[in-house]
């Protein structure tokens, strides 16, 4: 937590900022150092405490079991298929939430009129909870009410998110990506202005086309943006996604959605089965850290800040 | 509903600061999970109660759905702050008595407040649920519905069907069902809510089989499952291949299928009788029906078992407390009392003597249909088989049961393989759960 006093990394020499004070620095960072104690490493020191018990819901009998709990979670075959239902549906509101963003981003820098009418409309789906976003597509695609199942029944799909895990799945990233697609557009928009417009002029007039244009100056150029929206994306669709996975298929047909968060609550809140559910928080938690460590000491590296 | 929130909240303040003076008074909390007409029923049973006399004061707390006051109640059980009365669903009921240090005996809140409970006055089928195998009641019934069967008349007529004899076997669901489907009447024939509930475990008490073994778990100890014998596994291939051209549609793992009958695509839905109020409120011309039976069960139609939910009393309350909820538990039990939550909310009265009055009253003759339910369930003495299921994790049960029906209707497996995965991994689970 306590940041090194010279930076190992860089080698450079920066010059040391000294406070004479010894008490006063640390009353500053105290409330922030309070607010992680309380809300998150009291509440991650029960997780790991809990992890490790076998209790009845009402915790009048506990036994403690070490690591029994992880061995049977990870050896649980809905919990490695909750692992790759998580995969995939991250992944994928991940792509299409940033490349829907990105194309939009790019049309919208060519318009000249309302250029600002634009941008605002495309943002305003950002201010929906995802609760009522997952409603909203829900009723969209009812096989029986929705107007959008309607359409697709007409070209003669036969369109079943209640029993075909895959419409589920489809439907699902489609309300997560929809979601995030306004957040994405936002900062590539700003990235897009970042661009020097001489570069492009420049290709432009060696005889450069769009696409080229485009794929070889501005897309490696809006590379920092990029990836921060591609943890900022993942970590969403990782944890942010429970209500809508919540309000649109509660983890059915079968176990085809259950993704890692919802199976936490679904263990925990409705089997009531407190230690596998903790055991599953630690190992999400544990996922994050280090999902988190990888994509800022080593992704990070690699991309190349104009 | 703002206005009425701060009315309340400017009431509480004011009962709290009078409490405090007025000191015989003693509060009693009740967490429940009721909305719209039915919260209606609770505010006014409370009022009426703190109005009927002045030592305790009855506090009704919204808490959310069935499974939010659940875990509300055992989050604050944990911490040390759990409410007097919790309202549970009947899903919870083994969840609660697993927990036999965390709650008190409703017969014993009532003989230590120096009454008697005289089991005789109860609807059999519903007290029996709520009681330990030795006969003592854990938790006071408080809403009990039954699962009926209900049809549309227009798309009876149109499809050519007898508007005034709904199906009363299964068979006979399926033929009509086929019928509408065929005649273009409606897009489907039949569907259903709580597949679980109707489908397996009403299914199991209705034609007197048995759903699991102990008593289906009401006898406590080893539970295994037995809905894969042949009789279970008949009833769900016949579901799944009206399901493969849309006679049978699905409408997911609880009350959605209502929908689906309320849009007019089907033209019978099984359903608790709970949900009667929406199908009112929608102005279909609409009829209602016994719960079908399948016409190879011998004992059939036996009973139906209660859903809905009871009030639980929780331990290590103060003296005075029991006696508040011994009184409430009284009130609850009057006659007039009963005969209004009865008719009210369209949930089964719980005493001998509401039921006797509201059909003195002519209520059923001008509520036609409103005593299916009741009829269903005191038709017959219980037997073992019919007294309701009891599990420590039904929620998990039912949860694993759904998912492999689900697998089944979409034609990756027939109801043989649906059965037997459920059982299997049902087992397990219970195990699992007995093993805490």
């Amino acid at each position: 937590m306590v940041p090194p006093a010279s930076s190992p990394r860089s080698g450079s020499v920066t010059p040391r900022v000294v406070f004479p004070n010894k008490v006063l620095p640390y009353l500053l960072v105290a409330p922030q150092l309070a607010i992680t104690l309380v809300f998150f490493y009291w509440p991650a020191g029960q997780a790991f405490y809990q992890s490790m018990l076998r209790q009845d819901p009402f915790g009048l009998r506990t036994k403690f079991v070490w690591f029994a709990n992880f061995r049977k979670v990870l050896a649980d075959p809905a919990y490695l298929n909750s692992i790759k239902v998580t995969v995939v549906f991250s992944l994928a509101t991940a792509i299409v939430a940033m490349c829907v963003a990105l194309l939009l981003a790019v049309m919208a820098e060519k318009v000249v009129r309302g250029k600002g009418l634009y941008r605002t409309l495309l943002i305003w789906p950002y201010a929906v909870a995802p609760a009522i976003a997952g409603m909203l597509w829900l009723f969209l695609f009812n096989p029986s009410i929705g107007s959008l199942a309607y359409m697709l029944r007409s070209f003669g799909i036969a369109w079943d998110p209640l029993l075909n895990g895959t419409h589920a799945m489809i439907l699902l990233v489609s309300a997560a990506a929809w979601k995030q697609i306004s957040y994405n557009f936002l900062f590539f928009v700003a990235g897009l202005q970042a661009v020097p417009k001489a570069l492009i002029e420049a290709a432009a007039m060696d005889g450069a086309g769009e696409t080229k244009r485009f794929w070889t100056i501005v897309f490696p150029l809006l590379a920092p943006t990029t990836f921060f929206l591609l943890v900022v994306n993942t970590v969403y669709a990782l944890f942010d996604t429970f209500g809508i996975v919540h309000a649109v298929t509660g983890g059915g047909p079968g176990k085809t959605t259950e993704t890692l968060v919802y199976k936490v609550y679904n263990d925990g809140f409705v089997n009531l089965i407190l230690g596998d559910s903790a055991a599953q928080s630690v190992i999400l938690m544990i996922i994050v850290i280090s999902l988190t460590a990888i994509q800022f000491r080593y992704v990070e590296r690699k991309v190349h800040y104009g | 509903m703002k206005s009425f929130g701060f009315a309340a909240g400017v009431a509480a303040t004011f009962m709290l600061l009078s409490s405090t003076s007025a000191f015989a008074v003693t509060q009693i909390s009740w967490w429940h999970a009721m909305t719209g007409a039915n919260a209606e029923v609770v505010d006014k049973i409370s009022k009426d109660f703190n109005a009927s006399q002045s030592d305790y004061e009855l506090v009704p707390v919204f808490k959310g759905t069935y499974p939010e006051t659940l875990n509300a109640g055992i989050a604050a059980y944990r911490a040390g702050q759990a409410p007097d009365i919790i309202q549970v669903f009947d899903v919870g009921t083994g969840v609660m008595m697993a927990a036999e240090g965390a709650i008190k005996p409703a017969a014993d809140v009532l003989t230590s407040a120096g009454m008697t409970f005289d089991k005789s006055q109860y609807l059999p089928g519903i007290v029996g649920y709520y009681s330990k195998p030795d006969g003592t009641m854990l938790s006071f019934p408080y809403n009990s519905s039954s699962p009926i069967l209900y049809y549309n008349k227009d798309i009876f007529k149109k499809a050519g069907l007898d508007v005034d004899s709904p199906p009363k076997t299964w068979n006979e669901v399926w033929e009509d069902a086929k019928k509408i489907k065929a005649s273009g009447a409606a897009a489907c024939g039949y569907t259903s809510t709580w597949l679980t509930w109707i489908h397996l475990e009403n299914f199991a008490a209705w034609n007197d089989v048995s759903w699991a073994t102990q008593q289906n778990g009401l006898a406590g100890g080893d539970v295994e499952l037995k809905i894969n014998a042949p009789i279970f596994v008949n009833h769900f291939q016949a579901l799944a291949d009206l399901a493969k051209d849309g006679t049978f549609k699905y409408g997911g793992r609880t009350s959605e299928a209502k929908q689906i009958f309320l849009a007019g695509e089907c033209g019978i839905m099984t359903e608790s009788s709970g949900g009667l109020g929406d199908i009112v409120k929608s102005g279909m011309n609409y009829g209602i029906g016994q719960l079908p039976y399948d016409s190879d069960a011998k004992g059939a139609p036996q009973n139906t078992t209660p859903g809905g939910a009871s009030l639980w009393v929780f331990a290590d309350k103060s003296d005075e407390e029991y006696k508040g909820v011994a009184a409430f538990f009284a009130y609850l039990s009057k006659t007039d009392v009963q005969e209004y939550l009865h008719q009210k909310s369209g949930y089964l009265p719980v005493t001998l003597a509401a039921y006797e009055a509201t059909k003195k009253s002519g209520f059923y003759d001008k509520n036609i249909g409103r005593e299916t339910p009741i009829l269903q369930m005191t038709g017959k003495a219980p037997t073992d088989n019919s007294k309701g299921v009891r599990l420590p994790n039904l929620p998990q049960v039912r949860d694993i049961q759904n998912e492999e029906f689900e697998k089944m209707l979409a034609g990756q497996q027939t109801a043989q393989q649906a059965l037997d995965n459920a059982v299997t991994r049902g087992n397990a689970a219970i195990k699992e759960a007995l093993g805490n």
